[in-house]
């Protein structure tokens, strides 16, 4: 059978791109920006908070954890938000706090910040506690389109996206399926 | 290209293009009727089509405001998008995955057929098999159906193998690559499939039938039709003996135009066109256009759907080639010792990585979900297309509060399953699941029904006007000269994708309506 090319493509600059194809935009982050505390991408930002922006993504990550995607998918995913929240006080307020009542959470039950937290499991129990919450509704909703509408997640989960100008899959594998008996 | 005045009355008006619309209209125009077809949609042609789901759904589908109730899954996921059809010219046949199935002869006499079930409001159609067969011939000729009228089946992709080596293992007998309205060879001036996997979207090679480059372009062509897009009709008007005498719509600026008609035909889907006759009520008509019996809107069917999808060891890659690849038909009968009424189809479906990640499991994160999504070449999945019972209190009303940018109340659509849908739908889970499993699904899921696709029975038939809406042949009961022409004069919705059953109506309606033209009845 013929496979895909799951490797990803290195992109040197940060750009967000307008929401053309779903809820929520789409932005491409820059190779090596990851997820932690003191991240220097999330310190340029026109509305969110640096701290509310970090704990979105690790929230992210949780909250679809795929261990073969760089950090920066998920940064990717919630980077839309700083843009969003500038003209939008309500969606601002929602993000804001939702992010600073995990970390309450986070404190009240481990004693650390929600990014600060090691353990998944730790994180997880915390993101639970805000499973009913309109800020985790949010957050979740969205992020099905902004992290599984990224080019380069459909190459990593072996989708190979429009076909039409590569002449369909008429001669690239459509029938190519060899492991079972022919019915 | 005709062009039609507003004021001219000698104009057969049709409310929709899709495959009872966009049927109608040709069938008018060839037969010699001037013909005004008014869609709501914008007119994206073949090369317009984008190979992106997301994309695409922004570009075709219908998402003007609606709303939902009822204890149906989709009224808690997707509270405001109750149906996944189109609009744009061409309508739900842009997207429909091609599957063109005929009913069976019992198929047209459930009530008979399954006996009362309570709280169901089951009928009979006015209507048998064989006075439908003629049509179903020339709507199969008309699309292409492969398997049927001499023409080859489709070739099957890797998801088709999936499933028809699980069905092979489970002892089912009749399975194949279907009966598609999808080229499997050059036919009437279309290419063949060329699998691309992107049905859903549009088919950039024109090789699946749709009323965009099939019907409405033959129909315009004899220069009797003309078609107008972004055109959103706000309701049908009558004159004072109470026949329909137009229509005022919203053009493309917005602004209200009148068009006179001498036959009004309505065809914008199950939600839309009980909502139009609903938001045409006036004091000869104080509940509705045409509802005297109070069934517009009510009996609100959608199939009893759902999806299995499976993860195997091995690649499955099931998204190249087409959506719907593949049917099982053997659970496609009546046999009330499975603990329900009805039958279903199991028919392959395939979703991109984005839709996957919207539908597979509304609502769930975590690893299990990500391991699910990790798995994805790893995965193949079937639709479940089951007969729904129609109910009273499932039906299309008019929302109280929420208005569309006209002013006008939006439609509210209230579904609850009947516990033969639920028993059905169980039955067919379980089905799906030990037929991946008998060849290798490490994991299964049983996946919600999606937002409805199929959207039947709010203008139903009937022989009597009090059981229903519209006579054998689509037209009103209450009125002489207003049609209806979509999957809302279902009466019932047997286990078959509708499209094939809609096209065959239009074509029968298109004789009856140039018929009684003719003798000067309308």
């Amino acid at each position: 059978m013929r496979g895909t090319d799951k490797r990803t493509t290195v992109r040197r600059r940060v750009f967000l791109r307008g929401a053309a194809t779903g809820p929520a935009a789409v932005a491409v982050a820059a190779a090596g920006m990851t997820i932690g505390p003191e991240a220097a991408w999330a310190t340029d930002l026109r509305s969110l908070k640096p701290a509310t922006m970090t704990v979105l993504a690790r929230a992210a990550r949780d909250i679809f954890p795929h261990d073969r995607f760089p950090d920066r998918f998920y940064i990717a995913a919630v980077l839309p938000y700083d843009d969003q929240a500038a003209g939008d006080a309500a969606l601002r307020t929602l993000l804001e706090d939702g992010a600073a009542r995990l970390d309450a959470e986070a404190r009240r039950r481990f004693g650390k910040d929600y990014i600060r937290l090691p353990a998944e499991e730790q994180r997880v129990a915390v993101l639970k506690a805000a499973e009913t919450t309109p800020f985790f509704r949010k957050l979740r909703g969205d992020l099905v389109v902004s992290l599984y509408n990224q080019k380069e997640v459909w190459a990593k989960l072996g989708y190979e996206g429009s076909s039409h100008e590569h002449g369909g899959y008429l001669h690239r594998g459509f029938n190519d399926l060899d492991w079972l008996p022919e019915a | 290209m005709a062009r039609f005045d507003l004021t001219d009355d000698g104009v057969v008006v049709i409310i929709g293009s899709g495959a009872g619309g966009g049927t109608l209209g040709n069938e008018l125009a060839q037969k010699g009727a001037r013909v005004v077809i008014l869609e709501a949609g914008g007119r994206h042609e073949i090369a317009d089509f984008i190979n992106d789901e997301w994309a695409s759904f922004s570009q075709l589908a219908w998402a003007d405001a609606r709303t939902t109730g009822g204890s149906w899954r989709v009224h808690e996921d997707f509270p405001n998008l109750p149906a996944w059809i189109v609009k744009a010219v061409g309508g739900t046949t842009t997207h429909w995955a091609g599957a063109s199935l005929r009913f069976q002869d019992w198929e047209f006499k459930a009530r008979t057929r399954y006996g009362a079930i309570k709280g169901a409001t089951l009928l009979d159609w006015p209507l048998t098999l064989a006075e439908l067969e003629p049509y179903y011939a020339r709507a199969e000729d008309r699309m292409g159906v492969t398997g049927t009228q001499g023409i080859p089946r489709l070739p099957g992709n890797n998801n088709y193998k999936v499933l028809a080596a699980g069905a092979k293992r489970l002892g089912y007998r009749e399975f194949h690559t279907g009966n598609m309205a999808i080229n499997s060879e050059p036919r009437a001036g279309r290419t063949s499939c060329r699998q691309l996997g992107f049905c859903f979207q549009g088919c950039k090679m024109g090789a699946k039938w749709s009323t965009l480059y099939t019907e409405i372009p033959a129909g315009e062509a004899t220069g009797r039709l003309e078609v107008r897009p972004n055109s959103m009709v706000l309701r049908i008007e009558h004159d004072t003996r109470g026949r329909a005498s137009g229509v005022v719509y919203a053009d493309a600026e917005g602004r209200q135009q009148r068009q006179r008609a001498r036959i009004v035909c309505v065809a914008g889907n199950s939600i839309e066109s009980p909502r139009l006759l609903l938001n045409s009520a006036s004091s000869l008509f104080p509940d509705g256009m045409a509802n005297s019996s109070g069934q517009v809107g009510r009996n609100y069917m959608r199939h009893t759907t759902g999806s299995v999808y499976a993860i195997f060891e091995r690649p499955v890659h099931m998204y190249r080639g087409t959506t719907m690849a593949g049917i099982i038909r053997d659970e496609s009968r009546h046999d009330p010792r499975r603990g329900f009424a009805g039958g279903y189809e199991l028919e392959t479906l395939s979703l991109g990585v984005p839709f996957l990640a919207a539908f597979l499991e509304p609502g769930a994160w975590g690893r299990g979900f990500a391991a699910a999504m990790d798995a994805y070449d790893h995965m193949a999945g079937l639709w479940i297309v089951g007969e729904d019972m129609p109910q009273a209190r499932n039906r299309v009303t008019l929302d109280p509060e929420v208005k569309d940018r006209y002013g006008l109340p939006v439609a509210s659509v209230h579904v609850d399953d009947h516990r033969n849908d639920i028993a059905m739908r169980d039955h067919a889970y379980g089905q799906g699941r030990a037929l991946y499993e008998a060849v290798g699904a490490t994991r299964s899921f049983e996946t919600t029904p999606y937002p409805s696709t199929h959207n039947l029975g709010t203008n139903r038939m009937s022989e009597s006007p009090r059981d229903g809406v519209v006579d054998r042949w689509g037209k009103a009961h209450d009125l002489p000269n207003l049609y209806v022409s979509d999957g809302s004069q279902f009466t019932t919705g047997a286990a078959c994708n509708p499209t094939l059953t809609i096209v065959a109506l239009a074509i029968r309606q298109a004789d009856h309506i140039t018929g009684r033209m003719a003798r000067g009845e309308v």
